[in-house]
């Protein structure tokens, strides 16, 4: 079964991915549509290029950096309630977009804005570790997680509102829901470097975080190190989140929802679960904004609703469940 | 207190009349006017800002701040409502009432009629097929065919895509939709700064195709004689 | 195996283990005693280099890579995160002599098979680890530990909370391990367990090493009260020593 997990995962993404391409605004068969991405002159042809397409990639994108980043935390800090949205991560990210957007630092050097947003979720990041300790107690992650989504969040929306722009202040809920809608490939560019570079750390962990099962002595003593590890996932987890939130707003729960999904499937193994989570987390961000996209297709729905929407119910039983080791 | 009254309001009035106007009537993106009469002070439409200034009349657009409209009622200010500018008949016999309100009936007369015959002899070449323009602002947003901005399209030779796309006063086009559409003139308004993810959507790379003009919003917006400008502008863009 | 000179470590000023001195040779099998606050743990943990430490420490001078090849380390917490196999469990201890990013070797798996064969844990494979009794997980986390397959194994309080048949089990592992060459040091607070089964038992007191010897050279009245607070009955019978603490000191 776990040996068909990645394969399946990965047929599932391509098959989302395809149906991401596939629905909008302007109806146009299977075969019409694809082939109007290849070779098409006309205006199916520039939808379908300049529109669907980077918004699929940014589906995949986001998603396989949301579930890798999640699978990455709940290993280290070995408690299935961590999760970039949940500790603030993705708030912080924000706020450093925001900011970046703002001061007009991101027209001039496009990269300044998921670099703002890198260097903001790195902050949080090291902030929750921080806070929540080596072991990562429940109370201690959420609380620490409050504090720094209320923090970045009232920053977040206090620079919108004291923008010059009038159109600013009603962005707040994109930056706090996150939305795919009307995104070009100007952003697949400036995310996918960063992200590149994020899951390329976060993958690394794998073994280490197998062997911090055992706790952090243990592991210590069979060779890793924990710091390394840290700030390893620090650095990687602030690439991943920084990027996604940078061009998408703060999309909450999937890297709460995923992991807790495979997990059984890959017999609990935190190593295993980072690539499962990953294409797991591509094609839950597909299947939500695909999902948007069908239930009101005249609205700009945000994604963060449809994922709270899964994710929030999941959190509640996932603390129900802790219940016990959190008292 | 109000966008387009202040602008009417300026217009007509008398120097010194004016105690304030309020900020929008001063915003260089939205007033055709922001520049216009200096000395006048503003204010930020706040009922107790108003009321501290003492007026005699208040003059607020009737869908406007009406929380602190009503307060200005209630503190016994002599407050008038005045309705926006549908059409562009509306422009000269909104002067001719801000006349009124303001007692310089005869300086409101003259702005109206010249509008009126400005309005009469503006000749615009006729084109077949009229070509086919879209407003669209940030988020989207377009004007349909009855509200002034689509009038003024009417009248500048295009026809406007809104009407075909369903719109009737006016509401979001999503991006997918305009570029199936075609339209041979895109129409933009100005650049705030700071920056926002509404107006971002007019630099997506799907739209580069699409030829644009710009017209201020505050040429079309209300319902002054600058509008005629727009109409102007407009006609001479034509593809 | 192991040669400590004058290891000390503090916490802030005070030293919790206090210029400790020690050489443990290949085969023994070291019971670590002492009342709880003696340093026990501080100073395998000084020992491993998990804490920065004064003096010469044999194992903490290694590289870390090496470092766990030589020894296996059981903390006393026994923790396990997550709803993994118990053959998962005890492959981890495969950690340290896998190349890097490779899968486990036919040499990783016989370790795993005859780690689980010695610890009884066949029929457990496939179970989830999490939910074993506390008995069996403790047991797991040896077949962790053997997996390893170091010539040092450092047990901090290995059979803490097991029943007396699991106790003996353990202990009479370790014993058996140590016959075969290999060399254990345990901290244990059950006495008459340490005094039947280590070849030698180092008294910890006040971060001090207050004794070092076999168990009849140790366990004497006069340290097991000036270390133990504590009169007890030792005899050696057919049955092997026999030790049972009777009644605490004013």
């Amino acid at each position: 079964m776990t040996r068909l997990l990645l394969p399946a995962l990965a047929l599932l993404v391509a098959l989302l991915f395809v149906a991401s391409l596939t629905i909008g605004y302007t109806p146009a068969g299977l075969g019409e549509s694809l082939a109007a991405l290849g070779t098409g002159d006309g205006p199916l042809g520039l939808v379908m290029r300049e529109i669907r397409l980077p918004r699929a990639l940014l589906g995949v994108m986001i998603g396989l950096s949301l579930g890798l980043a999640g699978a990455a935390m709940q290993g280290y800090l070995r408690n299935p309630l961590a999760e970039p949205g949940i500790v603030g991560i993705s708030s912080a990210a924000a706020l450093g977009a925001v900011l970046s957007i703002q001061l007009g630092l991101s027209a001039a050097f496009p990269l300044i804005l998921p670099a703002a947003a890198l260097g903001f979720a790195a902050l949080a990041v090291g902030l929750v570790l921080m806070l929540a300790g080596p072991r990562g107690g429940s109370i201690t992650l959420i609380l620490a997680g409050i504090a720094v989504s209320a923090l970045a969040g009232a920053l977040t929306s206090l620079v919108l509102n004291l923008s010059p722009n009038p159109y600013a202040t009603y962005e707040i809920v994109f930056w706090m829901l996150g939305s795919l809608s009307d995104r070009s490939f100007t952003h697949v560019w400036i995310a996918l470097p960063f992200m590149v570079v994020g899951w390329g750390l976060l993958l690394t962990l794998g073994r280490g975080l197998d062997a911090l099962t055992l706790g952090e002595d243990a592991a210590e003593a069979m060779g890793v190190s924990p710091r390394r590890m840290r700030l390893l996932l620090v650095l990687g987890t602030a690439a991943c989140v920084g990027a996604a939130t940078a061009v998408a707003g703060a999309i909450g729960f999937v890297g709460l929802v995923v992991p807790h999904l495979l997990r059984r499937a890959v017999g609990a193994r935190p190593s295993a679960l980072l690539p499962a989570s990953a294409l797991g987390g591509a094609a839950l961000v597909l299947a939500a904004d695909v999902a948007v996209r069908l239930v009101v297709p005249d609205r700009d729905l945000k994604l963060g609703v449809v994922m709270a929407l899964i994710g929030a119910p999941l959190f509640l039983h996932l603390i129900r469940r802790t219940r016990g080791e959190v008292l | 207190m109000n966008l387009c009254t202040d602008q009417l309001a300026m217009l007509v009035a008398a120097p010194g009349q004016l105690v304030a106007v309020s900020e929008l009537g001063r915003d260089p993106h939205l007033s055709a006017m922001a520049e216009a009469r200096p000395e006048i002070p503003t204010h930020g439409s706040q009922a107790e800002e108003i009321f501290a200034l003492r007026p005699d009349l208040v003059i607020a657009g009737s869908f406007t701040a009406r929380p602190a409209v009503e307060m200005l009622k209630r503190l016994g200010l002599r407050v008038v409502d005045m309705p926006p500018e549908q059409t562009l008949d509306d422009v000269a016999a909104h002067l001719r009432e801000m006349g009124r309100l303001l007692g310089q009936e005869s300086r409101a007369e003259e702005l109206a009629s010249r509008f009126e015959s400005d309005l009469a002899a503006l000749t615009v070449p006729a084109a077949t097929p009229r070509p086919q323009a879209v407003v669209y602002g940030p988020n989207g947003y377009s004007a349909g065919p009855n509200s002034l901005a689509g009038q003024v399209l009417e009248l500048a030779g295009y026809d406007n895509l809104a009407a075909k796309l369903g719109l009737s006063w006016g509401g979001q086009i999503p991006l997918e939709r305009l570029i199936m559409a075609e339209p041979d003139l895109m129409i933009t308004g100005g650049r705030y700064a700071g920056g926002s993810r509404s107006e971002a959507l007019l630099d997506h790379p799907a739209l580069s195709a699409i030829p644009r003009a710009r017209v201020p919003e505050g040429s079309w917006s209300c319902g002054t004689p600058y509008i005629l400008g727009a109409i102007r502008a407009l006609s001479e863009a034509r593809p | 195996m192991l040669t400590l000179d004058a290891l000390t470590v503090r916490r802030g000023t005070c030293p919790v283990v206090d210029s400790v001195s020690l050489t443990v040779g290949k085969g023994e099998f070291i019971g670590l005693i002492g009342p709880n606050g003696a340093g026990k743990t501080t100073l395998m943990r000084g020992a491993l280099g998990l804490l920065p430490a004064e003096g010469q420490s044999s194992l903490a001078a290694l590289p870390v890579a090496e470092r766990a090849r030589q020894v296996a380390w059981m903390p006393q917490a026994r923790e396990i995160a997550w709803p993994v196999s118990v053959e998962t469990v005890v492959a981890l201890g495969r950690t340290p002599w896998l190349p890097r990013g490779g899968r486990p070797r036919p040499e990783d798996r016989a370790a795993v098979d005859m780690a689980l064969a010695r610890m009884g844990l066949e029929a457990f494979r496939d179970r989830i680890a999490t939910r074993l009794s506390g008995g069996e997980q403790a047991r797991v986390l040896i077949a962790r530990a053997l997996a390893q397959d170091t010539p040092l194994l450092m047990a901090d309080e290995p059979i803490a909370g097991l029943d007396p048949a699991a106790q003996i089990a353990t202990m009479e592992a370790f014993a058996t391990l140590a016959a075969e060459g290999h060399t254990i040091i345990a901290a244990l607070h059950d006495l008459g367990l340490a005094a039947r089964h280590c070849s030698r038992l180092v008294v910890m007191a006040r971060g001090r090493k207050e004794a070092d010897g076999t168990p009849q050279e140790v366990l004497t009245p006069d340290l097991l009260a000036r270390a133990f607070g504590l009169r007890a009955h030792f005899s050696d019978g057919p049955d092997g020593p026999i030790f049972q603490p009777l009644s605490v000191l004013g």
